[in-house]
């Protein structure tokens, strides 16, 4: 199992190297530059400010130097936050994302796996169709549209009721600021793990193997947990290997609409500024937590199910 | 789900065969249309998506107001009146609600069907190829798909817009690009199990070349497969559209989408909650609708669900 | 003394296009330390006949009828009812050893949980009484096994697997579901042999379901044959091979190839496709396909019918005379 975790990783090098590399390239070869939306700057501050950032340099020995840095874990200086590296502004930006991600992870594991069970052993009565219906809910209804309801709901519909909730504050990450984050966060998560647990949960009871394990008179809690719930759990692990990796990069959409100084607001704001580093440096940050959580998930694979072979 | 076409091996003739199969496919696809229209959920979501999208495209011919004009009198957020000819009102600057929420559903919608063609288009060929002539071809492709899979994709869509000055024919092309990977995946699953089908053997052996081979009988036989997953592409898309426009990273003034209309309602809801449900409610209506119908289409092609 | 007896059994299941009956009104019994074969096409019930008494149906399958187990009825019985009953006096061995062993855990833990969940044996009690039953079940290398994962035996190994499974608790019954079809032919005959000194040496009564009737003739001591989940025929071993006396247990002896052929090896079939439950035919369900068939068997259903003190038929024709 370590070699294929050692060789896992071998492949994952040239993977992370050739989105680095495309990524770079993309920037630079495109029209636009990081300092057009400022106002008119003559000609030769531009330069300076060019020269500066290396801009000036032929775009081979940008690359190089890029990636010399990149090896040193130095993701270079930020163009629209000036006094900031790019290293530093996701070294703040990941702990506030990846403590969201974390809580709402938890949080979507807890309800929605036993939701998508308790669905599957009472496959189509009025409960199962409660319970799909609120998963089809949280799916269809993207965290764009359910964030501003719950702060039209619970930060404003309910203000000055003991239910109030704030809102576009963070506080330092006070628990009382994070508690509608975290929970639009997770919604969507919710939705999919229940959908997921109930259909594989499904697949699996109609086994063979389960028959038997029934037929051994064995009390129905234990056919589901013993021998069902390992067979079950292989898609919802293939589903929460990528969705872990975009649960701690952080929300876009819920950084943005809450303000929470995380780094999915940090890459909407670099990318609305053509803060070229940035964006890199979140890119690569994303990248790489996908390709280590899909390790994880190969890994997992094995204990859920014997009959894989490392490889 | 096709086996029954390999009833056809004693007539060698190419012509006799796809004869055969195509009584064959009417009666499959007759059997699944007969357990569509069973279905309510997926019958009612048919209905109403058909209702939705004359609407978009339709409707505002027929309005008082056009989606951008400016009705100087009602420059305030004004409530619903038949009188002023803004049925839903009208948002801060005077701009008709349901004028906007239809216009912005023209968008969405045709960005969902041209990104999700686009995937069409990509995952068939690449799936297809993939599975039909196997090897190193196979392989190779399929390596691809598996790099393209571990990386961040919606942000190469961010990076692309942001760079390219967010035009409408580049965000569906880049949408299409990236949601090609698992109709590959699928219909190259899918033309495995046929490629050792009798019919396709047979097919081989009097002579057809790959090419007709995909186009006249693989391609056929994975339609039903790829009609799911066609109906539940579109609403991913949809959901990837309005999200770059919500976030300002996709349509740009003037035009407008449903996550646009979102963006801005979300900014004035504390005085006109109205701005925000009414694009939020029809682009949700539209999701679940393409939802259920592509639920409806599963079990009606593959009923071993059931 | 019966120890499993079925009493105007009757099981069908709700589908999208109306109920289904796969059984119909069958009676059955079988008696201590008996071998009783249940011979018939796939679809003929065999199996869901069987599949009632553990309490194993589909979700959308009913029985009604009774089911008395040691005379206690299991139609209607609560789940910890039926587990009181289920691998503890009566076992059960499916027909495909591949997917009827749980992939993710090891054989010894399989076996096992049976003892601790009946008897409250401990963890190592278990494990003992799992490695007897193996080497019962003449697993070669026994102790080996218990820590390997199923994936990891062969299908004729696997299916003894499921037989030690079975025996665990040293059941009063045991119904084997086509136990050797899934099997290699040379594979089959030692399955068939365990089965046969289980029934000898530990005095289990087994219920043996197949298609084929080869497998039957050296183990059932009685025979019933079904058709559209009805019994058409049952009795002694001996006086069915020899004297059946419904067309469709002669067509089936037809069909079973015999090293003594005297017909040069011709081997003949049953024309026609077996019966669509939904669109049963009226009458005799086998009257389409029967050589002997008369008008009346179009009209009126034969009622099984005692023809000596061990036989019976549900037939209006007499092979004899015809």
């Amino acid at each position: 199992m370590l070699s294929f975790i050692v060789r896992r990783l071998l492949i994952a090098i040239p993977t992370l190297l050739a989105i680095i590399t495309v990524c770079f390239f993309l920037m630079r070869v495109a029209p636009g530059g990081p300092f057009d939306a400022e106002a008119p700057v003559p000609p030769e501050i531009l330069a300076n400010m060019r020269a500066a950032y290396n801009l000036d340099k032929p775009l081979v020995q940008q690359y190089a130097d890029y990636m010399l840095n990149l090896a040193r874990g130095d993701f270079g200086p930020s163009f629209k936050y000036k006094d900031f590296t790019v290293t530093e502004l996701i070294g703040q930006g990941f702990p506030v994302s990846a403590q969201n991600g974390l809580a709402a992870l938890v949080l979507a594991v807890l309800i929605g796996v036993p939701l998508g069970i308790f669905a599957a052993l009472k496959q189509n009565t009025a409960a199962d169709y409660t319970v799909m219906g609120f998963a089809m809910t949280g799916i269809v209804v993207p965290s764009f549209v359910m964030a501003p309801v719950l702060i039209l709901i619970f930060a404003i519909g309910l203000k000055g009721t003991p239910f109030q909730l704030p809102a576009g504050t963070w506080e330092g990450g006070a628990f009382e600021h994070r508690i509608l984050p975290v929970f639009c966060l997770s919604l969507v998560y919710i939705a999919y793990l229940a959908r997921i647990t109930r259909a594989s949960m499904i697949e699996a009871l109609r086994q063979n193997y389960v028959r038997t394990a029934r037929a051994k008179g064995l009390p129905f809690r234990t056919v589901v947990v013993r021998h069902a719930l390992k067979t079950a759990l292989i898609p919802v692990v293939t589903f929460l290997g990528p969705g872990i990796a975009f649960m701690l990069t952080g929300s876009m959409v819920i950084e943005t609409i809450f303000q929470l100084p995380g780094v999915g607001r940090y890459f909407v704001q670099g990318a609305l500024n053509r803060d070229y580093t940035l964006v890199m440096g979140v890119t690569i940050l994303s990248a790489s937590l996908i390709i280590t959580m899909n390790i994880i998930v190969d890994v997992l694979y094995g204990l859920l199910d014997p009959r894989v072979r490392y490889e | 789900m096709n086996s029954g076409s390999s009833l056809n091996l004693s007539s060698p003739h190419g012509a006799a065969l796809t004869a055969a199969e195509d009584i064959q496919g009417r009666s499959l696809w007759q059997d699944a249309w007969r357990r569509l229209l069973a279905n309510r959920a997926a019958l009612v979501s048919l209905v109403i998506l058909v209702i939705v999208g004359f609407a978009c495209f339709a409707l505002p011919h027929f309005l008082p107001w056009t989606y951008e004009q400016i009705d100087w009198d009602r420059m305030e957020a004004t409530p619903p009146s038949i009188e002023t000819g803004h049925y839903l009102g009208t948002d801060t600057l005077g701009r008709d609600l349901l004028a906007r929420a239809l216009f912005g559903g023209r968008v969405s919608l045709t960005v969902g069907l041209l990104a999700t063609f686009v995937a069409l288009v990509i995952g068939v060929t690449v799936g297809t190829i993939a599975g039909f002539v196997g090897g190193r071809v196979d392989q190779a492709l399929m390596r691809f798909v598996d790099f393209m899979y571990t990386v961040p994709l919606t942000f190469f869509v961010i990076i692309l817009m942001v760079l390219f000055g967010r035009n409408f024919i580049l965000m569906f092309l880049a949408i299409g690009c990236i949601e090609w990977l698992t109709m590959a995946r699928i219909v190259r699953g899918q033309t495995l199990t046929l490629k050792n089908k009798e019919f396709i053997e047979a097919a081989r052996a009097v002579g057809g070349s790959t090419a007709a081979i995909i186009i006249r009988h693989i391609v056929p036989n994975v339609l039903g497969v790829v009609i799911v997953y066609v109906t539940l592409t579109i609403p991913q898309v949809i959901l990837i559209e309005s999200f770059l426009s919500f976030l300002g990273l996709g349509i740009q003034e003037p035009m407008t989408s449903w996550g646009m209309l979102i963006n801005e309602g979300a900014a004035e809801m504390e005085s006109t909650p109205r701005a925000l449900l009414v694009p939020a409610g029809l682009m949700t209506l539209t999701l679940f609708c393409f939802n259920f119908l592509g639920d409806g289409l599963r079990d009606a092609l593959d009923p071993k669900d059931r | 003394m019966a120890i499993l007896d079925i009493r105007n059994l009757t099981v069908s299941f709700a589908t999208p296009d109306g109920a289904v009956s796969a059984v119909n009104d069958v009676s059955l019994s079988l008696q201590k330390g008996e071998c009783l074969g249940i011979v018939g096409e796939s679809g003929s019930g065999k199996s869901q006949t069987f599949m009632a008494a553990m309490g194993l149906l589909a979700t959308n399958g009913t029985a009604r009828g009774e089911i008395l187990f040691d005379g206690k009825n299991l139609i209607g019985a609560d789940e910890g009812t039926l587990n009181t009953v289920r691998g503890n006096r009566m076992g059960m061995i499916f027909q495909d050893p591949m997917t009827s062993l749980t992939p993710h855990m090891k054989i010894g833990r399989q076996l096992g949980e049976v003892m601790i969940r009946h008897r409250g044996a401990s963890i190592s009690q278990a494990r003992e009484q799992a490695l007897a039953m193996l080497k019962r079940v003449q697993v070669p290398e026994a102790e080996r096994r218990l820590d390997m994962y199923p994936h990891e035996l062969s299908g004729g190994l696997r299916q003894r697997v499921m037989i030690a499974m079975a025996l665990m608790c040293s059941p009063e019954a045991i119904i084997a579901d086509e136990p050797t079809t899934a099997l290699d032919v040379t594979v089959q005959a030692q399955i068939l042999d365990i089965l046969r000194d289980v029934k000898e040496r530990l005095n289990t009564a087994v219920v043996l379901i197949t298609h084929d009737l080869g497998v039957i003739a050296g183990l059932a001591d009685r025979v019933a044959v079904m058709y559209a989940g009805r019994i058409v025929e049952v009795g002694d071993v001996r006086g069915i091979f020899a004297d059946p006396q419904h067309p469709y247990t002669k067509g089936l002896l037809a069909c079973t190839p015999r090293l003594d052929d005297a017909c040069g090896g011709l081997m003949t079939t049953i024309s026609g496709q077996p019966p669509n439950l939904q669109r049963l035919p009226a009458g005799c369900a086998f009257h389409p396909r029967c050589g002997y068939a008369s008008e009346r068997c179009s009209a009126e259903r034969p009622a099984l019918e005692q023809t000596a003190p061990t036989r019976a038929k549900a037939c209006f024709a007499n092979l004899k005379a015809a």
